[in-house]
């Protein structure tokens, strides 16, 4: 539906709407305030959306909107002096201009009906930076029954947006501004930051600054500076399309966000972290995969520090940006840190378990899956360790016994899952491994064979590795790092001497639910377990 | 043939292309809306002068005609020849063979033509997955239905062996019944190489002559790449390769809003990539009307990880290599300055579809065609380069550039197979419904409104504008699917329907009683009092008649007639 009405329309309607409800507008100022004190809430938190929807009843079903862009010196000689907005609309424009004719110009929320009290933006026809002339449609104003295209009457340059898409303005209200010539783009968005810069909250008594405060990464409202169509030059920032719409649905200023995506892009994650906002999920792709390397600990933080500031790159460096699997485990990583883990090691005497292993080497058993097997035996008298904490206030305790078992997969990491390892036995525990590391280097494993660990091995004792540390995958309560079997000098209890074989497992496990005596308690039958290794082939 | 009706970047390319002649005495099958032939013909040709009607009847039945090259030989191997085995060249085989004509048909690839292997069919598989991923990542629409689904997943490779299985059913489907019913599927590439005379074979192979007293071309199209863009069939690929789901990139930029590219935009966001749309034209869907591509805008575009580009030609487009991604050149379509770049991870080039004609031999016979395209007259009848028709040569569907849809190419092809067994037929274009498949879907038969209004304007009458929403549909409401709109175009003094679009949940299927009513040329006033069954989302169309405002005249004629 298209609306064309003539400019004059607008402030003849306007200025009649003020000398009847003058309390409406004793001060268009203060009006502005209002909403942007509107505006502030709901960035902070969704629900004073819900708050300002409720509060307002009277939010006009039937919205009947029409455009104007109001030359201040049309309407301004016309509006008293004495209303004290004037002083915003007209801070650039000193009185004399009244006659040179001022060449920047708002847009302004339009209104029919002394019922509207404020509309909503669908879209932005034009963006800012973009040519109009005059008759062009440039805002679509929703209204219950049709949306309707918002119309310029002047030629120009839309040289800021002031009212976002899917935001409301009151009536009056500037949403955009308008510029003559290419010129007075900066002047014009001076003037735009100004109105939001003078949005400050100080009209409404209640100034909400603790709830700005508690926000993370406050969103600036700051209008998005030029559309990055018309950025060039070397250094172009590239922003994927999901990540724009983010960025302005969250008014993130996107230059000043850091790319993490492939070759560097702007990635809907990185807007969504610039924003403060915990990431949604994304259940396209690989979802799970742990980081158990020595590498990690030092690679999560980075990460981590990433969007705020980075060094500059050392000259002649090499960016190579990570594969799917590498941002999945990237991702994770970064997770990791909110749970508070601790750690808790053992020396395990491992001779029994080796006798076993050369026993049962020739019938294609693995010592990954002995080492599976006899965490799962542990595991099932110590259930609270094969539990995890999803929500911060529970114990979410897991009926099956499903390890994951971390596996280094070209420039990757991923973790098959050995479901219910504590029933099956061990040749079909083995064999089951096969199976998994032949799909996994194939590419070929489905979600539920990695996502479904409740308990994590990772085992870099083959390359003589004696202790490490791994970080707690998201979702499970405790992993387990084991070290490499060697032979150790010991002394028994009358003071014999002897050479025995050992490892050392070291326990990372979630604080919240796993304390240090069940890890202790878990770890003291793990190492029963292997000391007595034959019950394994029970 | 893939649906086309769209042309983006490539303006060289008629995709749409109403080109109809309106100069027809002979036939009154289709009352009224035969007359409403229109041209928003790109094809500048013009038609006057060149459709002999009066010599028609009799060149028909004689067989030895005046050929300029060669003489005709005196009896054939077959009675229809058809090359290509496309829908279109099916569609033909099979009512040619119901008429009792000893058929054959040539086919150099594998039958079922574009629209099995590489277009409709395997799409559609493709559209199904996305369209039920969709619902499924929706947790606002599975919460309204009191449905809790956990992490909806996908498998690439389940995904395109669904779309290549259902491709290789409905080709033998396709091949089983021309064989069932005794058509002689001849196996390599056609050529024409004289009047009634065709020689087919595969490379390297000797060539079989065979003769026919009828040809029909039925040769298609292939995807249409322009200039500076570089195709690698991995990370740069067409509509071909696409079908395939080889990989699903985090990122694609797609080179035209058409059909094609509107119903890979729908499949590549529901599996999760996010979407840059290329477009010359000023606006988006430029082939749609522009109230449905607005609202389509609004539901397809705007809340899904999709952005768009408008007026601006993709001049160069560089596949991935060399660790850099793909790398797409935008030039302004207006002053032809760089506008922009951007790095992708793929690009699908959707500007639309060229006639596959070359190698066709229409050297032989004097047929220049234009930019590919074989020129018809409104019967299908192939025009030389001097203007004449080539006697007993048709040429039906996308290599004609009439209407590249497949089942527009069918109903050419029926409509060509009618003349040649003695009744004369000509397709009215206008009745042919054209849809896409996105969620929900967007179907059209007949005019947009501003081809309605131009018309209207030019013929001096008036034309009014119904509409009807899915909100207020039962059957739409239970579905949860109440987005949508029905729109009709009609003329008010004499209940004619003009055009019918409609936006929203299985559109695809609603508009055949538009189409039909248009084709049989059904007038509002007599189609309102048939009956729908309730609660059917077909009752949108019922609403949709019931609220057009037809003039008293007409209804009082309705009375007496």
């Amino acid at each position: 539906m298209q609306t064309q009405l003539g400019s004059a329309v607008f402030p003849r309607l306007l200025r009649r709407s003020l000398s009847y409800i003058p309390s409406i507008l004793y001060s268009l100022h203060s009006l502005l305030n209002l909403f942007h004190f509107f505006r502030f809430l709901s960035n902070s938190s969704p629900q004073s959306q819900k708050h300002k929807e409720m509060a307002s009843p009277f939010l006009s079903n039937t919205i009947i909107s029409f455009s104007s862009s109001l030359s201040s010196s049309s309407s301004l000689p016309r509006l008293a002096p004495s209303i004290p907005f004037s002083a915003i609309r007209s801070k650039s424009t000193p009185r004399r201009i009244l006659t040179v004719r001022s060449k920047i110009r708002e847009i302004f929320m339009p209104a029919l009906s002394s019922t509207m009290t404020e509309g909503k933006i669908v879209s932005w026809v034009k963006s800012e930076g973009d040519v109009l002339s005059k008759g062009e449609s440039v805002v679509v104003v929703e209204s219950d029954k049709a949306d309707m295209d918002v119309e310029t009457f002047y030629d120009g340059i839309l040289a800021a947006i002031v009212v976002g898409e899917g935001e409301t303005a009151l009536v009056g209200a500037a949403i955009g501004v308008l510029a003559e010539t290419e010129d007075e783009i900066a002047e014009a968005k001076a003037k735009a930051a100004s109105k939001s810069g003078a949005s400050t909250p100080s009209a409404p008594p209640p100034a909400p600054t603790p709830a700005a405060a508690s926000t993370p990464a406050p969103p600036k409202s700051t209008p998005a500076p030029a559309a990055p169509t018309v950025a060039e030059g070397p250094t172009k920032t590239v922003a994927t399309p999901y990540a724009k719409k983010l960025a302005k649905q969250h008014k993130v200023d996107i230059e000043s966000v850091v790319g993490t995506g492939p070759y560097g892009r702007i990635t809907p994650e990185d807007i969504e972290a610039a924003a403060g906002l915990s990431p949604s999920k994304k259940n396209v792709g690989l979802a799970v995969v742990v980081e158990t390397k020595h590498a990690a600990p030092a690679k999560a933080p980075a990460a981590s520090a990433a969007p705020s500031s980075l060094p500059p790159p050392v000259p002649g460096s090499t960016v190579v940006p990570f594969t799917t699997m590498q941002s999945a485990v990237s991702k994770n990583m970064v997770e990791s840190l909110s749970v508070p883990t601790f750690r808790v090691g053992y020396p395990v005497t491992t001779d029994a378990l080796d006798a076993l292993y050369e026993k049962v080497k020739p019938k294609g058993v693995t010592m990954t899956a002995l080492l599976a097997k006899a965490a799962a035996m542990a595991l099932a008298q110590h259930p609270v360790v094969n539990s995890s904490c999803k929500d911060g206030k529970s114990f979410t305790y897991n009926s099956n016994i499903n390890i994951a078992v971390a596996v280094a997969i070209n420039g990757g990491l991923i973790t098959p899952v050995l479901q219910d390892a504590d029933k099956l036995d061990l040749y079909l525990l083995s064999q089951k491994w096969k199976e998994l590391v032949e799909k996994a280097r194939a590419k070929q494993l489905q979600p539920q064979e990695y996502n479904s660990g409740t308990f994590t091995l990772s085992n870099l004792g083959m390359f003589g590795v004696d202790r490490f540390d791994a970080i707690l995958p998201p979702g499970q309560g405790a992993i387990m790092a084991v070290g490499a079997s060697k032979p150790t000098v010991v002394a028994d209890a009358e003071g014999f001497f002897s050479v025995k074989n050992k490892m050392l497992v070291n326990v990372t496990a979630d604080h919240r639910i796993i304390y240090g005596a069940d890890l202790a308690a878990f770890l003291q039958t793990f190492s029963k377990i292997v000391e007595n290794a034959e019950s394994l082939t029970l | 043939m893939h649906s086309t009706l769209s042309f983006s970047q490539a303006t060289t390319v008629p995709t749409t292309n109403y080109a109809f002649h309106s100069q027809s005495p002979i036939n009154l099958r289709f009352c009224g809306l035969r007359r409403e032939a229109f041209g928003i013909s790109i094809l500048t040709r013009s038609s006057s002068g060149r459709v002999r009607l009066s010599t028609r009847g009799r060149s028909k039945r004689t067989s030895a005609s005046t050929g300029n090259n060669g003489t005709p030989p005196k009896s054939f191997d077959y009675d229809l020849i058809i090359i290509g085995a496309g829908v279109g060249g099916h569609g033909a085989a099979l009512h040619a063979v119901e008429k009792g004509l000893k058929t054959a048909i040539i086919e150099g690839d594998v039958v079922g033509g574009t629209c099995v292997n590489r277009g409709c069919v395997p799409s559609k598989a493709l559209l199904a997955v996305s369209g039920r991923m969709r619902e499924l990542q929706s947790e606002h629409h599975m919460k309204a239905l009191g449905l809790q689904v956990s992490a909806a997943g996908y498998d690439r490779q389940g995904v395109a062996d669904h779309a290549n299985n259902l491709a290789s059913k409905i080709r033998s489907n396709l091949t089983n019944s021309m064989k069932a019913l005794g058509v002689d599927i001849l196996t390599g590439f056609g050529t024409i190489v004289g009047p009634q005379k065709v020689k087919y074979g595969k490379v390297g192979f000797t060539d079989n002559v065979v003769t026919a007293k009828d040809i029909i071309i039925a040769t298609g199209s292939v995807p249409f790449v322009p200039k500076g863009i570089e195709v690698d069939g991995k990370t740069v690929i067409t509509s071909d390769h696409a079908l395939k789901l080889e990989f699903v990139p985090d990122w694609i930029a797609i080179v035209g809003s058409g059909y094609i590219g509107l119903e890979f935009s729908d499949v590549y966001t529901a599996l999760g990539s996010e979407v840059t749309f290329i477009e010359a034209l000023d606006q988006l869907m430029p082939g749609f009307d522009p109230e449905i591509s607005k609202l389509a805008q609004r539901v397809l575009i705007n809340p899904r990880k999709i952005d768009y580009h408008t007026g601006v030609f993709a001049t160069k487009i560089t596949p991935a290599r060399d660790g850099k991604p793909v790398i797409v050149e935008l030039t302004d379509a207006k002053t032809k300055e760089h506008k922009d770049t951007l790095e992708v991870d793929a690009a699908l080039i959707a500007t639309g579809r060229a006639p596959f004609t070359y190698g066709l031999g229409l050297e032989n016979i004097n047929v220049v065609t234009q930019r590919g395209f074989v020129p018809v007259d409104e019967r299908m009848r192939v025009i030389d380069a001097n203007g004449n028709l080539v006697p007993h040569l048709y040429c039906i569907g996308d290599a004609n550039g009439k209407m590249m849809l497949a089942h527009a190419a069918s109903a050419q092809g029926i409509s060509v197979v009618e003349q040649v067994t003695g009744r004369d037929h000509v397709l009215n274009h206008l009745s042919v419904p054209a849809a896409c498949f996105t969620h929900p879907e967007i179907s059209m038969v007949g005019l947009t409104e501003p081809q309605a209004r131009e018309k209207a304007e030019k013929e001096g009458f008036e034309i009014s504008v119904a509409k009807t929403s899915f909100k207020a549909n039962t059957k739409a409401l239970a579905e949860n699917e109440g987005e949508g709109l029905a729109k009709l175009i009609y003329r008010p003094d004499n209940g004619e329907i003009l055009g019918v679009h409609i936006f929203g949940l299985h559109a695809a299927d609603l508009i055949h009683e538009a189409s039909n009513a248009v084709a049989l040329g059904t007038r509002i006033q007599d189609i309102r009092f048939a009956v729908h069954a309730h609660p059917t989302l077909s009752e949108v169309l019922d609403e949709l008649f019931k609220s057009a405002k037809v003039e008293r005249e007409a209804l009082e004629a309705l009375k007496v007639g």
